[in-house]
């Protein structure tokens, strides 16, 4: 991990001379895939709830979305450092990327909002994991729906990808790609261990006073 | 499958007979849709063009549907008849189709009356508009009244179900508009029916989890 | 009918109920006492399927259409009437019958005449009365009511004692009360629960 890190921070720089705009590409790409990939490990384990009723995925579904929420959050932030250092503003409705990851923002603070607002129990774990499958779907429906949208948002599309990746430049972005997977790998694992002492604590705590209560079984009437 | 139309026409017949009983949402609705028209002619300065007025139509619609769908599940809430409904021994997602078909017909009957009356205070409306809201009430309704269901399960509710709602609504606005204003509105209005046709079957599939632990 | 080992609920971190071992044979009365916040309520959406076990086993040998429940909640629609409540709920049940099945309970309850009211307008003890034909409207072989007589006035009360006498050994019953004494003698199991 510690090396993958380094490595960005090495690899990064080899092409600091395309200028400061070309260098946060590698961060943000990176970072909106990595969104991507744990919005849809939230909502696989999401379904591995629902199907399976599969014992903890109800918490490695959240802990994966609260990373994406994270990590989408951060590709917000870098898209906006990177349309004003290309474009000389803050915010760009023309980057599809962008306006997606808002939508996504929106969709998935809703969720957390919808989580907080249940009381714990297996209705909170059915709504959100429901909530999050409805989130893997909107994705892709959003996707398009914004593509669609330029052609009357804007009329004349520009691309926001630079020139064609050279060789080098394809490396570094794959090394950066799989660095901040790793990175959210492991923030994922931390807080996921992090959630599980906490829910077993609370759940010793709960069983402690039965323990010295007796098995209740009801006695017959004699007829 | 009989037995299936038959519950879900029991229940929405159930849901109509409430409205014409306590006739609070219809009457709300339309208020609030000719309430909005009048703040949208103040909110476009003369001189603004009629595709700003297009675009405020898809506003109009959204919001006055937000307002039916938080009555949605009022009835059932009151009297947490939820759990009776849960133990009767139906396929559960008969209880979000007739939700879905009770408030569709809601905002179906505001807007035979919006229509025309948006036609007559800003700019005429065409076939595909026309097309656009339906497909778009279809979505509204079937997403709307799905996660009004799961906003009812919330202590927050009412100020959750905006919140859940929008952004899922937003791809329907895209498509709304874009059959309201473009020359040829066939691939909005395709988006539109693909956009029901995945929510509706993912509603469907997935309703039983919301309403049973 | 219902079989249960070492069954347990717990919300979030509370745990409402635990430790119940129960074996309730088909044909069985039982009653369930204990003061408020015991978990009766809990045990009884337990059985109804309305919850989930969170530890423990429980089987309940029952299909859903075949099993009546009676809430807290009357569990009707304030703003349709008695005889629009039950025929909604005569549909979703698919009783055959159902005008009869329902004139008979109404009449039975004393609501016939008041049949074409709004339950908004009801006493507390006729929507309790209303409440009880809903559950009862399917014919159920499980009976599972809560504190079936709580809001019912002395001849709601002698109705409802009637009736549970009539299903007593024909059908099984898991009742809980705050008031042992009405319904001791049709017990065939009893089981306090202590908070």
């Amino acid at each position: 991990m510690a090396v993958a890190i380094a490595l960005i921070f090495f690899v990064a720089p080899e092409d600091a001379d395309q200028g400061i705009s070309q260098k946060i590409f590698y961060f943000h790409v990176p970072i909106a895939l990595t969104a991507y990939a744990c919005f849809g490990w939230g909502a696989w384990k999401a379904l591995r709830h629902l199907w399976e009723r599969e014992p903890g995925a109800d918490l490695e579904s959240y802990t994966a979305i609260h990373q994406g929420v994270i990590f989408g959050a951060l590709t917000l932030v870098t898209g906006s450092i990177w349309a004003r250092a290309s474009w000389g503003v803050w915010w760009t409705w023309s980057s599809n990327q962008l306006v997606l990851f808002l939508v996504l923002f929106l969709f998935y603070c809703a969720y957390f909002m919808l989580r907080y607002s249940v009381e714990p129990g297996p209705q909170r774990e059915n709504l959100s994991a429901v909530y999050a499958l409805f989130g893997v779907v909107l994705i892709p429906v959003s996707f398009f729906a914004i593509r669609l949208a330029n052609d009357f948002i804007h009329p004349t599309v520009f691309t926001s990808r630079g020139p064609q990746m050279s060789g080098t430049m394809f490396t570094a972005f794959c090394v950066a790609l799989a660095a901040m997977l790793a990175l959210a790998f492991t923030f994922y694992s931390v807080e996921l261990v992090g959630k599980r002492v906490d829910a077993r604590l609370r759940e010793l705590r709960a069983a402690e006073r039965p323990a010295t209560a007796a098995r209740r079984v009801p006695e017959a009437v004699a007829r | 499958m009989n037995g299936y139309f038959a519950d879900v026409g029991a229940l929405a017949r159930k849901d109509l007979l409430l409205e014409l009983r306590a006739r609070d949402t219809l009457p709300a609705m339309l208020l609030f849709v000719l309430a909005t028209f009048v703040v949208f002619h103040f909110a476009l300065p003369s001189g603004s063009s009629d595709l700003a007025a297009s675009g405020l139509l898809w506003v109009a619609i959204v919001f006055t549907a937000l307002l039916g769908l938080g009555r949605a599940f009022v009835p059932e809430r009151e009297q947490r008849v939820f759990d009776a409904l849960v133990l009767a021994p139906n396929d559960r997602s008969a209880i979000w189709v007739a939700k879905a078909l009770a408030t569709l017909a809601f905002l179906a009957g505001v807007e035979v009356v919006a229509l025309p009356v948006f036609a007559a205070f800003f700019h005429g409306i065409g076939a595909a508009t026309v097309g656009g809201v339906v497909l778009a009430d279809v979505g509204i309704c079937a997403v709307g009244t799905f996660v009004g269901a799961m906003a009812t399960a919330s202590r927050a509710r009412e100020l959750l179900l905006p919140l859940l709602f929008l952004p899922l609504a937003i791809p329907i606005v895209i498509g709304g508009v874009g059959a309201s204003i473009v020359d040829s509105p066939g691939r909005y209005l395709g988006f539109l029916a693909v956009y029901d046709l995945i929510f509706a079957t993912l509603c469907w599939a997935s309703f039983d989890y919301v309403v049973a632990e | 009918m219902i079989r249960a080992r070492e069954l347990g609920k717990r919300y979030g971190e509370k745990r409402v109920l635990w430790g119940i071992d129960l074996d309730l044979p088909r044909g069985g009365v039982l009653v369930v006492t204990g003061p408020n916040g015991s978990g009766k309520t809990t045990l009884l959406r337990l059985c109804a399927g309305l919850a989930v076990p969170t530890e423990g086993e429980l089987e309940v040998a029952v299909d859903r259409g075949r099993l009546g429940f009676l809430a807290h909640e009357p569990l009707v629609y304030r703003e349709l009437t008695a005889l629009e409540n039950l025929d909604l709920y005569g549909r979703l049940y698919r009783v055959p019958e159902r005008r009869e099945r329902i004139g008979m309970l109404l009449e039975r309850f004393g609501l016939w005449d008041a049949r074409h009211e709004r339950v908004a307008a009801y006493s507390r003890g006729m929507t309790q009365r209303l409440a009880l034909c809903r559950a009862l409207l399917h014919e159920p072989e499980l009976l599972v009511l809560d504190e079936p007589f709580t809001a019912l006035d002395a001849e709601g009360a002698t109705l409802l004692d009637a009736q549970l006498r009539e299903l007593a050994g024909e059908r099984t019953l898991l009742v809980s009360t705050h008031d042992p004494a009405r319904i001791d003698p049709l017990a065939t199991l009893r089981l306090e629960l202590a908070a």
